[in-house]
Parts: structure tokens; sequence; C-alpha cells
């Protein structure tokens, strides 16, 4: 069993609010951080631990709290991105619900380093009932000394504060979020400059998901020498996986990132294997925008390598015959799926949420809705397989936010790994509309590369 | 003694320039001029904020600079990053970008309506000149195009949203010129739009700016609409003392004759503004009387507006004369004495919107 960090006091009653969180060793990192620490030390453990974003984009968390700029008389602000909107993902609803103190206590320590005095946890819109606990914990934690002025009598001043977004996806995008906490329009701004320097308000500003501060907690409190034990390689510590789709045990998993993904998917403590008996056909394990991966390279790596559920691991061999850990959506697909039609409502969700800033991503997003929808629906040629594969190219890596690219690498894997069965719904439309192309070859072995 | 300004070496294409620390790279190209220029469709140099939208400008830095030279991993805007010393560019020499700019040009086209033939803009469209330069011939779009309905802005100008790229040129304009922004971007993705929310007008001293920074056919002075097209017009310099304090009252006309069909404000070779002018000078100084004409205006060759343009007013020697031996030519008959149609008495200019059969038809008149 591995150890949890995140979530090892989760199943206590009341763990929600402060009294049963601090007689179960709540605050005392922050305790540590502001009273005996300081932010150099703080700063200098995170940076030990190895943390890395836990948002998707895996960047190291103690990396981008040294690059924040510190001009004189300049405010910095700390922001936490609670709007996980990503389909398939959906760990930091669970933190947030059921120990939201863990994440004011990790603000607190965040905060403290970075030397901000105002804090935001922008949340997406949908989460409405969440904002309520959030406000009732810092309540709580301001009434006990834990938030407002002079916390603790250590002269820190701290104010958290949280703001609603409105329900858009390209709100989870670091810039779009600030533009959109600053009362504007929801668009990614251009990047340089980088929050790091001129974010909320052209002031620094440092931008983390709701997982990766929270882990700040733990860190300080084990330290990260301890924290980096767990984990394999560049991977440490514990990550939270969502895990949905036909699988018999579906929720939200702290993992030690030293498991395999066979082990993850099949054995009882976490999914309890697939659903019905069916077997596996494809996976998705990083939230919807990484790469679709067939059964046979989703538990084998291209070189005949067990695959782990670590960043390197699942990242091996590229976007050719890899994917990403990204956000931890890990979205299973059983024999019974049909890729073209998931395919699809990737592509119409990406349609919907394009800000309509930049053209590639405006465009390009409803052309390939367009065109999945018409091989969907037998009214494919095969010429827009070919289509459909130029146009995602023609996105990837031409956009101003990430969002063009997690458009484009959905489509391209499913092409990449799934051709048949687009070629297939092209060749049998009829029969595409009755039933699914199935598992077929995609779990078979995968031939041995010829050593020489 | 001043101390001498440190100047970056920039290479675009193999071309070498210098040029001040915290210039862009198209601004850099700018400099060097000719086909190293990346097309820019939403960048406009005198509204802070703007480019890095369209993407069409795109291109690869091959050496990022002296001190770093490795090349960036993406393509990036030319209109919004600056220039590093010892920095490599490639623009029309990476086949990389020549193919990404195609499929930005497509992906600009997929959504427009290609109603030139009917579109004011037809001329001195940045969408033709782009699509014609850096697309392709045909299209592999097969499905239907979003369409909004035509929106009156106030008294002067129509918002054509169909045709509309979302350059956020005109958001800027109204934001940096105006009293006050009254139209905005609504939506997102495929479907966002240029509105003003609640049918509201514009109504401000710059707002006919708008017109200008349209790269597109999208916004269109009302008083010029299918008045004429451009490539029939005399663009001619021209000045009045305005009384607005912020308008300096340096104009282009469209003329045709006596007639001023349209006043514009003065563009430079890049299709951007030189001088902002204000309303009562664009839209309602229609009278030849009321400017002071310089000349005409210089408008590149390769312009289909240059193809109408009097380059000098001599008349050419008749040889007519000299052939009959100074006999007058006996003329058959005036074509405007036969005409049904053509009533040159009748001022196109005047006719109030498009000129329709009715304004030539003389039972009426």
């Amino acid at each position: 069993m591995g150890r949890k960090l995140l979530l090892e006091n989760a199943h206590i009653e009341g763990i929600r609010y402060y009294d049963t969180y601090r007689r179960n060793g709540g605050y005392a990192a922050a305790e540590k951080a502001l009273k005996s620490m300081g932010p150099e030390a703080v700063l200098e453990e995170v940076k030990k631990s190895g943390l890395r974003g836990r948002g998707g984009a895996g960047f190291p968390t103690g990396m981008k709290w040294s690059f924040i700029a510190k001009p004189e008389g300049v405010p910095r602000y700390l922001v936490c991105n609670a709007d996980e909107s990503e389909p398939g993902t959906f760990k930091d609803r669970y933190l947030m619900e059921f120990i939201p103190h863990l994440l004011i206590e990790g603000l607190l320590i965040s905060s403290f380093t970075l030397g901000a005095n105002a804090c935001y946890i922008y949340i997406r819109g949908e989460y409405a009932w969440i904002p309520d606990i959030l406000e009732q914990a810092i309540a709580e934690a301001k009434n006990n000394g834990w938030l407002g002025k002079n916390i603790q009598g250590t002269g820190f001043d701290l104010e958290i504060y949280v703001q609603r977004g409105a329900g858009a996806y390209i709100c989870g995008e670091e810039t779009a979020l600030i533009e959109s906490l600053e009362g504007k329009r929801g668009n990614p701004r251009i990047k340089p400059p980088f929050p790091a320097v001129k974010g909320l308000w052209q002031c620094p500003t440092v931008v983390n998901n709701v997982e990766t501060l929270a882990a700040v907690v733990p860190i300080i409190k084990y330290g990260g020498d301890e924290y980096i034990k767990l984990g394999t390689g560049k991977s440490t510590g514990t990550k939270l996986i969502s895990a949905c789709g036909n699988i018999n045990k579906p929720g939200v998993y702290e993992i030690e990132m030293n498991i395999s993904v066979e082990e993850f998917i099949f054995s009882d403590e976490y999914c309890g294997g697939i659903r019905n008996g069916k077997r596996l056909k494809a996976c998705i394990p990083g939230g919807s925008s990484v790469p679709v991966l067939p059964a046979n390279l989703l538990l084998k790596t291209a070189k005949g390598e067990t695959r782990m559920m670590t960043y390197e691991s699942l990242a091996d061999g590229g976007f050719a015959t890899g994917s990403m850990l990204g956000s931890g959506g890990f979205i299973v697909m059983d024999e019974d799926q049909c890729i073209v039609k998931n395919t699809l409502t990737f592509a119409r969700f990406y349609h919907h949420e394009s800000c309509g800033q930049c053209s590639p991503c405006r465009e390009g997003t409803g052309w390939m809705e367009k065109v999945l929808k018409n091989i969907e629906t037998g009214k494919g040629k095969m010429s827009d397989i070919d289509l459909l594969w130029d146009i995602q190219r023609k996105i990837e890596g031409n956009t101003i936010c990430p969002l063009g690219d997690a458009a484009a690498w959905p489509v391209a894997a499913a092409i990449r790994h799934f051709r048949d069965e687009f070629e297939w719904h092209v060749k049998n439309p009829e029969e595409a509309q009755r039933r699914n192309f199935g598992l077929a070859h995609y779990a078979d072995p995968l031939p041995v590369a010829a050593t020489v | 003694m001043a101390e001498e300004k440190k100047l970056f070496k920039v290479k675009i294409d193999n071309i070498s320039v210098e040029v001040e620390p915290g210039t862009t790279i198209l601004n850099a190209a700018r400099g060097i001029g000719g086909d190293v220029v990346p097309p820019a469709m939403c960048y406009y140099s005198k509204l802070q904020g703007s480019g890095g939208k369209c993407r069409t400008c795109l291109v690869k830095v091959t050496k990022g600079s002296e001190a770093d030279p490795r090349p960036m991993p993406k393509l990036v805007a030319s209109c919004r990053t600056t220039v590093m010393d010892g920095m490599e560019v490639a623009n029309i020499t990476s086949p990389e970008v020549l193919e990404a700019r195609k499929g930005i040009v497509e992906f600009l086209l997929i959504n427009h309506p290609l109603d030139c033939p009917v579109c004011d803009q037809a001329g001195e469209c940045d969408l033709q000149d782009l699509s014609y330069e850096h697309g392709a011939e045909g299209t592999r779009y097969e499905f239907k195009r979003r369409t909004f309905d035509k929106i009156d802005l106030g008294d002067h100008i129509q918002l054509h949203m169909t045709r509309c790229i979302l350059c956020y040129r005109c958001v800027f304009t109204a934001d940096q010129l105006t009293a006050s922004r009254e139209h905005g971007v609504l939506d997102r993705g495929d479907h966002s739009q240029i509105s003003t929310y609640i049918q509201n007008n514009l109504d401000n001293d710059f707002i006919g700016n708008v017109i200008d920074v349209c790269p597109v056919g999208a916004l269109t002075d009302k008083t010029a609409r299918f008045k004429n097209r451009v490539w029939f017009l005399k663009p001619v310099d021209a000045h009045r003392n305005c009384d607005n304090p912020k308008c300096c009252g340096k104009v282009a006309l469209w003329m045709r004759g006596d007639e001023v069909f349209r006043v514009t404000a003065r563009k430079d070779q890049y299709g951007e503004v030189e001088n902002w002018i204000c309303d009562t000078c664009r839209f309602e100084k229609k009278d030849v009387k009321d400017w002071t004409i310089e000349g005409p205006r210089k408008i590149d060759r390769h312009s289909v507006i240059s193809q109408g343009h009097y380059v000098n007013t001599v008349k050419p020697k008749d040889p007519l004369v000299e052939v009959l031996d100074g006999r007058q030519p006996k003329l058959l008959f005036d074509i405007h004495t036969q005409s049904e149609v053509n009533r040159p008495t009748i001022d196109l200019s005047k006719i109030d919107g498009p000129a329709h059969s009715d304004d030539f038809n003389k039972s009426q008149s």
C-alpha cells in the first residue's frame, strides 16, 4: 500500500472543520514554516523536494517560485488555480471539498515564501457549492489567527479571497485566469512578459494548481528529503489521480509515483479492473488533452519496458508512442468504446471552449469538429482523415496558448494509433452506425523491433 | 558626451540589420523592407497592445541570440517578439514558416464569406492581398460558413460581422483614441463577435478611425458604401483647418472628377494610418470646397488602386487632328445624349445610398 500524504487524514470525520484538522496535526507545517524556517528555507525545501506542478505541465514548482520578480514597493500575488475544467479531471474538487484547510495551509506557507500578502483562489463556476466550503474554512482560519494581520505573532499578513469563474475552460490557462480575475474577458495574454514578472494587475504573480499548493504542506511537515524518497526519478512524491471510465472503482486515488499503469488499472487497491469483465482498449492517462494510447502501448512502452505512472514513463517515446501524465485525469475505455466518437466529443469540447482570440484555434477547432462529425455519422471520405491530420498539424504550436495544442493532440493521437478504426468508419458507414469497431488488434503485443 | 547607444545585430533571411533594443522582429524586418517583411493582419504599430492574434506573421527563430544560440522551439509571432543581439530569423527562407502561414490564411478564409465582388473593401483589403500572396487557390472547407446579421453602429458605421477576422484592432482604437469604448468582443470561439451589447450607437469624435484600421470590410463607412469601387477613384492628399484640437486635418480624399466620394486618413505602405482624423472631417466634409488639395497621392504601383490613378493632369496630345490635316473629327453622336442609363448631370456621390437604376430614370426625376 502506497503512502498517502495529501489524503492521509481524508477519512477522519469532520476533517473539513478547523478543530478536527488542527487536532490531527493541521497547521503544524505552517507553524514550522512561519516560526522556525523563514521564506528562503521553505523555498530550499520545496526545491529539494522536486515537486512538479500538478496542473498538467509538470514544471518544477521550486524553480517557478524562484523566478518571481521582486521589485521594491510592488506587491506580489499568489493565485491558486482551482479552475479545474479538463474533462476527466476532478482531483482538486475532492481536495477542496473534503480537506479545505490543507489548501489554506498550503496557501499560507506558499504566500509566506513568496512574500505575497494577498492570495486569490480562482474556482470554476460549476463548483457552485465549494466556495462556501472554502469561505467557511477561511473564516475559521482567520478566527484562529492563521489569516489576517500579524499571523500567529510573526508579523506576516495574508488575506485569501475566493473568486468564482463563469465556467470557461480557457480561464484555467494562467494568463487568461489573471485577465478574468482582473474582471476582463478571459483571453490568454501573449507571453512574454510572464506572470512571474507582470501578472495580476501588472505585479509579479505565481499561479499554481490546488494540488501543487496542498503538496507544499507535507513537504514542509516531513521535509524535502523525505518527500523525494517517494516516487521515482524526477517524479517525486505522490499524485492524485482521478480515475473514471469503464472501471470497477472510479474515484480519486493518491498514488506514489512508483506503480505501473497495469497495477493501477487492475489491482483492487485502485481501479479494480475493467467493468463487466470487458477488455481494455484504450486509455487517456492525463485528462482529455493528452494523447490517447491503445492498450498495448499503454501497458508497455515501445521499447518493451513496463509503463509506470510517472511523468517520464508515460511520456516515453514522445508523442509517437507515448502520452503525458498531465493533470491526472485517467480515462479508461473498454472494447465497446468508439474512438471516433470519443475524439468527436473532445473536438466539440475544444471548439466550444476556444476563446476565439487567435485564428488557428478559433477556426481550426470548429473545422475539426465538423469533419469528425461527418466521419462519425457515416458521411466521411478517406481524404477527411488526412485533412484532419493536416488541420491539427497547422494548429499545434501556432497558437497563443496551449489550448490549441490541447485540441490538436487528441485528434493527432487518435489518428496515429487508431487509423484503422477511422478507415473502417469511412468504408462501412452504415455498419458503423450499428456497431462499434471493437477491440481489434489494439491489445495485441507490440512487434519486437529487430536488434541489429 | 552621450553614451553611444548599443544596437542589436539581427539577421533576417540572411540580411543583417542593426536595430535598437526592444524592437520587434516585425519592425526590424520593416526596416529592411521588401519581401522579408512578414504580413500582419492584427498588428498595428500605432495601437498599443495590438498583435499576436492573427498568427500570419509567424517566423522561425533559428538562433536565439549571441549569448544563447539555441533556436526557439516553436514559431513565434514576429510582431510581439523582441529581438536579441545576434538573433537569426528565417521568414521566407523557411519552408516551415511558409507552410504554417498558408495554413493560417486557410483558417482565416474558412469562415470569411469571400464576397469581394460586393465588398467595399475590395482593392484595399489586407485579407485579399494576403490570400493572393500566401493562400491556396482552392478551399478544403465544405461546410456552412458562420454568418451574422449586419448591424448599424450609429449613423456612419456599418458592421458586417460575417467578414470580420477578429483582429481586435477596432477595440484597441476605441480604447486608445476615444473617450469611451462602447463596443467589444462578445461570446467566444468562432462565434465570437464584435458588438455593442445592446445595439448602442458608436458616437464619438474619433470612432470613424475604426473603419480605417479594419483590415477587412467588416467596418464600412456608410456615407461611402457602394458609391464607387476604390480603383475608380483618385486618391488626393488634402487638408483643412479642423476645429477639433486633436485632429490634424490631413486626409486623403477619394475623388472622381470634382466629387469627393470618401474621406479617409492617409495610410502608409503597410496600410497603417499616418495621422488619425476626426469624424467631422471623415463623414461631413464631402465637398471639395472644404479642402485644400495638395496633390495626387502616391499609391504603390502593384495596387489595383493605381490602375485608375492619374499620374499627371496634362491631357495627352490628340493625334487625330494632325492626321486629319487640322480638321476636327466629327462625332456621329454623343454617348450621353443617347444613353438611357448614364446621366452625367447626376452626382453619384450625392445619391443617398448605392446607385440604383431608378436614380437614372428620366421619367421619375
